[in-house]
């Protein structure tokens, strides 16, 4: 073939020298990332939060409050009601989503309803960044074999739940979904979810004291299967959105 | 027979990371098989945790990407730049080290993710002691390839080397900075990174993994392992110049495609979208390249079985790397995304490109390795027929599912409300799963016939000798 077979000045130069080749390899393949990710953790406009603070339950003051207790009569005693604003997880929730990362639902359930009219009716306003902020990590997943779940919370009973998660088909004849007999004989360990909460406090999860010292109250008795209905009741439930707000451009 | 090439290059690790290869093939298209059927027919998850589909679905891809796409890798690259280098490996301990330890590591996927222990990050599910060990694995596969090139004894790096060079760069990057966690006991943490962020950064990692390890990697394959089949000289070097350094700097963008019209913002999506459109070009440029340089050769696809996996490879590399930028585009994308047109879209690229040309390679190194013919030239050509086949009829499943997902889910009746519930589209879908299922089994077929070939290559160099011989040959020479 006629054509040149070789480079000449600086290609030439790292095709002979492998350490400049892993120079100029690192610097290149490194701009891509550092454009798309760095701005995401300093630009305000990546959470919609910094516009509506009020999208966060207790944003004055994070891990102040409690979210749930038990007090001594063994009640639960919730000072956050469904809409004050997106919060941690209470112990039972996150034992319900460290179940649903176990079980890979998110591998068939999305949690991200985008901004078409069409899933606005079938599942509900759009989501918002700030409605995960707390999520480590995200669950927006990348495929719905069965539908999404982001808005999911308080769409049907628990008894539903209960009934659905062991035998799908028994209440969606039509469903594919695997069952899950045994997420009723397991039960949730109360040291364990105190464990995670800590974790997620060092990671900048807001919880107070006193929601890790009740960690085991709140969780005592229940199945795995309680803390994947408290999880699914939850979700989408937090922050109370209006569909006169623009949230996001 | 090139006298001496035993003494002088490390052949055993190359050997095998080959057999080892082609054992994960056949393990990772079973489990793809399984769970396929477990979506066309539930029954089949058993009602047991570890055969659940969302337990088992971690381990198909970790099984292939990991498995057998890594020991393919590990394979070529050890065995190219031993030859394009003129020298052997810088360390033989240190490519011992990574055969163990990336078998120990694969062994350690097939017990813990059906186990139930995972990060829930696609294509990273592997919980921190793992990721710890897949680092330390990593950089020593890296560092004894890039002393072995630092002390070889050709003046210039050929083309293959630069671009696993550039995949262990990318791959160190990714790798470390998304599976960043907060270990919260034995097998589980959190990942350091919430919402948005980890969203993005998962993406970065999700479509590099396909952009830098099974393109660039499979690339530096192509590069190698085309011309020696042909037994021709690359097309053009400007152009793998240009390709190279395209696909480098270009691919880093693409994580942000996943991600349009989710909660990251616009920009970002658009950014990842525009840089994938630009992709078509450096892309097309190497599939012309690989397959250019067949040209004055065309004749020994009529003979040549090993060839025609190459040259297929290359024509699914060329169809994948169209439909993924479309796919990126906004208005396809609203479409198409959560559909099953991403998981065919993936299965053309995995499929038909990544498998197609590590079978290729796979099958050349089997002679190369054993001084010997393959057992059964029929036998390749039967598995040809079968992963093609089995490719075509996977992929044409889930491009008619994948749009009918999409167009159910957003169409509306005279009323003016959405005319089917999700479950109905799940119904829908159910000919569809079984069909795919079926392609699944027809390419699995041919994985089969491949592992029974190889298998009875190797008895075959054992019983002529034809491996022992070139080790004494090479010794008293």
């Amino acid at each position: 073939m006629a054509e040149n077979t070789s480079s000449k000045g600086f290609q030439d130069s790292m095709e002979r020298n492998i350490w400049r080749l892993l120079i100029a390899l690192a610097i290149v393949l490194s701009v891509g990332g550092l454009v798309e990710i760095v701005p995401l953790f300093y630009l305000k406009s990546a959470e919609e939060s910094n516009k509506y603070p009020e999208l966060v339950w207790n944003h004055d003051a994070p891990g102040s409050t409690p979210i749930v207790t038990v007090d001594d009569k063994g009640k639960e005693q919730w000072s956050w009601k469904p809409g004050d604003g997106v919060r941690p997880y209470t112990a039972l929730e996150l034992a319900g989503r460290d179940i649903f990362q176990r079980e890979g639902c998110y591998l068939c359930h999305s949690q991200m309803v985008r901004p078409f009219r069409d899933e606005k009716e079938r599942y509900g306003h759009y989501s918002l960044a700030s409605e995960s902020m707390f999520d480590h990590p995200f669950q927006w997943g990348s495929k719905r074999t069965g539908p999404d779940l982001a808005r999911v919370g308080g769409k049907y009973s628990d008894e539903w739940h209960r009934d659905h998660l062991r035998a799908p088909r028994s209440v969606v004849p039509e469903s594919v979904m695997p069952n899950y007999p045994w997420l009723d004989h397991a039960m949730v360990d109360g040291a364990i979810m105190q464990k995670h909460m800590n974790g997620m406090r060092a990671i900048g999860v807001p919880y107070s004291d006193a929601d890790i010292e009740a960690a085991p109250e709140l969780v005592a008795g229940k199945t795995e299967l309680d803390a994947v209905v408290a999880y699914l009741q939850v979700l989408g439930t937090m922050a109370e959105l209006k569909d006169d707000v623009v949230y996001r451009e | 027979m090139e006298a001496g090439l035993e003494q002088k290059y490390n052949f055993d690790v190359v050997r095998w990371f080959t057999i080892m290869a082609v054992v994960y093939l056949v393990v990772g298209a079973s489990v793809g098989v399984y769970i396929a059927s477990e979506l066309a027919w539930p029954v089949l998850n058993l009602d047991s945790p570890y055969l659940s589909f969302g337990r088992l679905r971690p381990l198909h891809t970790n099984a292939v990407i990991f498995a057998f796409g890594g020991c393919t890798l590990m394979a070529a690259a050890f065995y190219t730049v031993q030859r394009t280098c003129g020298v052997r490996l810088w360390s033989d301990k240190m490519a011992w080290f990574v055969f163990w330890g990336w078998n120990a590591i694969i062994l350690s996927a097939v017990i813990t993710l059906p186990l139930g222990f995972t990060q829930s990050k696609e294509y990273a599910e592997l919980e921190w002691p793992i990721d710890l060990a897949i680092a330390v694995v990593w950089l020593a596969f890296t560092f004894n390839f890039i002393m072995t090139i630092a002390k070889r004894k050709t003046s210039h790096i050929y083309v293959s080397n630069w671009f696993f060079l550039g995949m262990m760069v990318m791959i160190t990057y990714l790798h470390v900075v998304n599976s960043l966690a907060i270990p919260v006991g034995l097998f589980k943490s959190y990942s350091i990174f919430s919402g948005v962020q980890d969203a993005m950064i998962q993406w970065w990692w999700g479509h590099n993994a396909v952009g830098f390890y099974l393109t660039a990697g499979f690339l530096g394959i192509m590069y190698y392992f085309v011309p020696k089949q042909a037994n021709r000289p690359v097309y053009s070097y400007r152009l793998s110049v240009i390709h190279f350094w395209a696909l480098m700097f270009g691919y880093v963008w693409l994580g942000a495609h996943h991600l349009q019209y989710t909660a990251l913002p616009d920009w970002t999506g658009s950014l990842g979208a525009a840089v994938s459109i630009a992709m078509i070009i450096p892309s097309w440029g190497g599939a012309v390249n690989g397959m250019m340089t067949l040209s004055g050769a065309w004749d020994k696809l009529r003979t040549d079985y090993v060839l025609r996996f190459l040259v297929i490879a290359l024509a699914f590399y060329a169809m994948s790397t169209f439909e993924g930028p479309v796919m990126a585009l906004k208005t396809v994308n609203a479409l198409s995304h959560y559909t099953d047109w991403t998981i065919g879209h993936v299965h053309s690229g995995a499929l038909g490109w990544v498998a197609g040309v590590s079978i290729g390679a796979l099958y050349h190194l089997m002679t190369r390795l054993f001084h010997t013919e393959i057992w059964s030239e029929k036998l390749v050509n039967v598995h040809f027929w079968a992963a093609t086949i089995g490719t075509v009829v996977y992929i044409v499943a889930m491009w008619v599912s994948g749009i009918m997902q999409g167009l159910m889910w957003r169409a509306y009746d005279e009323y003016g409300t959405l005319a089917y519930t999700f479950v109905e589209s799940v119904d829908a879908m159910h000919p569809y799963y079984a069909m795919r299922a079926t392609g699944g089994a027809i390419f699995l077929l041919g994985a089969v016939i491949m592992l029974f070939n190889v298998l009875m290559t190797v008895g075959k160099a054992a019983s002529q000798g034809s491996l022992a011989k070139a080790r004494t040959v090479a010794a008293t020479a």
